[in-house]
């Protein structure tokens, strides 16, 4: 197996959830090289080959700085071409899933997405994919090379080897329409305000509240029992709660001990921010929400009734 | 400007589903409904040709005969025409033998911009608009919280890890758009009684230029092994609110040692 992992950078760092995939890449062979691609990414190279590389390629270019999937994609294409991998894995986020979808046109290659394993079975390659909201799990395979897999975000952790790396530059070539979306203003993550990330108890709320207004009941209930309060993407999209509170795929991961879930349906993308909570409790009034498949208590009712119920609940405890 | 709108039919919310334990796809065989994601790129669809003389929103929608359902939703929704590609032989299809066929479909539509919404309720990939702008050799631009068009550009928030980017692409393009980006609109009585005279054309994979080698498993580079069931979570507990649910979380809370 001759593996090739990209990592991903974010403001000067490789992201955690490529380097936790490097790491898992280290155990199932020898031959594992990792790819770096972005505007002045070669000093990320030492990092990089302690977990697990043996060798880091770098697509270093201005060309590159923006994270948009495209250019990427050119680069990668020429260089799997060249060196023969079988096997390129992705951490999935929301530039790498472009990048690999593109590429599996790009490649006429197989694409596995959400893994949460992969293991070797008999010589072959086999991911592990949950399916229909997580009710089950797949065996999936590739039948032929290279092999394209994105791994569910927060799936493996980074381990440091020890090992360095021999680290050279690969060429940059991009072609024209490749270059055609072009980043205006680039994200930067806020750091204003207290982290939900360290938080014991969260109270969340989703589309399901109705309107802004109503994030008071959520916001209530978390004071009285001391914890603090996170949003889905939806309502954060919607302008109704800021960016720092999300949680999801492309917010913020969580593990309280406890997590009320205020009116949130609980896709994918909410479930693998937080399904590490200890406790989890869902309030919705639809009983086909997919919350309600990985919650310890599953509440089917009315956010607007129940919510305010349990503050007050919590408060007279309190008190009495 | 003509909009091209990618819409799917996925098993409605409230059917059982399973994976087929022969074939290891999931299993059709159950009412469907127009994928709830996509109803949000058709609303944007229909929202960016508002007052706009001559536009028109194509929805094209790949899947079996029966989903025509969901392309007679799309038109009773407000999309003009209909574009259903449809054939035995696309069965099965992964995602590059997918987006093969799609590619072709759009094509054969040169539209100025192509929607996709953000997933799809049963597979739940997020990687199919990717894919197709590659074929196409258009720019892509995923995760749009909101969407603009002027100057021959479209201008879209993409929400990712770290917060808002902004990022601008000329037309033609393709735009996945996020659930948040808009309100869809229902179909009206009228939109329901009108969708029956809208244009809908049936594409088969001959008339996109292709063989039944090109889709299906034979053209999926993908294949599913096996089909298991997850790790459990552990006991769960499920109650319906009859006035009293509020008491009922506190003493499971209390119980747990959480208040």
């Amino acid at each position: 197996m001759s593996t090739l992992v990209y990592v991903e950078d974010h403001e000067g760092e490789p992201v955690k959830g490529s380097l936790g995939v490097l790491s898992k890449a280290a155990t199932l062979g020898d031959d594992v090289a990792a790819v770096l691609c972005g505007s002045g990414v070669e000093k990320l190279g030492e990092q990089v080959g302690k977990h697990g590389a043996k060798r880091v390629l770098v697509a270093d270019d201005p060309a590159l700085e923006a994270p948009l999937p495209q250019p990427r994609v050119d680069v990668l294409t020429k260089l799997i071409e060249a060196e023969g991998f079988d096997t390129v894995l992705f951490g999935a986020s929301v530039l790498t899933a472009d990048i690999a979808a593109a590429l599996a046109s790009r490649l006429d290659a197989g694409l596995n997405w959400d893994l949460v394993d992969l293991e070797e079975q008999d010589g072959k390659l086999v991911g592990k994919r949950p399916a229909l909201q997580d009710s089950v799990l797949l065996d999936v395979g590739w039948k032929s090379e290279p092999r394209l897999a994105l791994i569910r975000s927060g799936t493996f952790e980074p381990a440091e080897s020890g090992g360095s790396a021999e680290v050279s530059k690969v060429e940059v070539a991009i072609e024209d329409w490749s270059q055609q979306a072009k980043m205006l203003e680039q994200a930067h993550e806020e750091s204003e305000g207290p982290s939900i990330e360290d938080a014991d108890v969260i109270v969340a709320g989703g589309r399901g509240l109705g309107k802004p207004e109503n994030f008071s009941l959520v916001e209530a209930l978390a004071k009285e029992l001391g914890g603090a309060v996170a949003a889905t993407r939806a309502v954060v999209d919607a302008g109704w709660y800021p960016y720092a509170s999300q949680v999801g795929q492309t917010g913020k991961t969580v593990a309280p001990k406890l997590y009320i879930a205020c009116g949130i349906s609980g896709a994918i993308q909410h479930k693998v921010g937080m399904q590490s909570s200890g406790t989890i409790v869902a309030i919705n009034k639809d009983p086909n929400a997919p919350i309600f498949e990985y919650s310890d208590l599953g509440v089917v009712g009315d956010v607007h009734d129940i919510v305010p119920k349990l503050t007050e609940l919590v408060k007279n405890r309190k008190s009495g | 400007m003509k909009i091209a709108v990618c819409v799917k039919e996925v098993p409605d919310a409230s059917a059982p589903k399973r994976i087929d334990p022969q074939t290891f796809r999931l299993d059709r065989n159950v009412p469907g409904a127009l994928n709830e994601f996509d109803t949000h790129a058709l609303e944007e669809g229909l929202r960016l040709n508002e007052g706009g003389g001559d536009g028109e929103v194509v929805a094209i929608l790949m899947g079996p005969p029966k989903a025509a359902d969901s392309l007679r939703k799309a038109l009773a929704i407000g999309a003009d025409r209909a574009v259903h590609v449809a054939d035995d032989a696309l069965a099965g299809s992964d995602l590059v033998a997918t987006t093969k066929a799609l590619a072709k479909a759009i094509e054969r539509e040169s539209p100025d911009l192509v929607l996709f919404g953000q997933q799809s309720a049963d597979a739940d990939g997020a990687v199919l608009w990717a894919s197709v702008a590659d074929r196409l050799r258009l720019p892509v631009i995923s995760q749009a919280a909101s969407l603009e068009l002027a100057d021959g550009k479209a201008k879209v928030k993409r929400q990712t890890e770290y917060g808002y980017d902004v990022i601008e692409a000329p037309l033609p393009c393709v735009v996945a758009v996020s659930d948040a980006i808009n309100e869809p609109r229902y179909p009206s009585l009228k939109g329901i009684m009108g969708a029956k005279k809208k244009p809908q054309d049936s594409v088969a994979l001959s008339d996109l230029g292709l063989g039944p080698d090109d889709v299906g498993e034979a053209g999926s580079r993908t294949e599913v092994y096996a089909v298991g069931e997850p790790p459990a979570r552990g006991e769960s507990r499920r109650i319906e609110d009859n006035g009293d649910a509020a008491e009922a979380i506190l003493e499971y809370l209390t119980e747990k040692k959480l208040v």
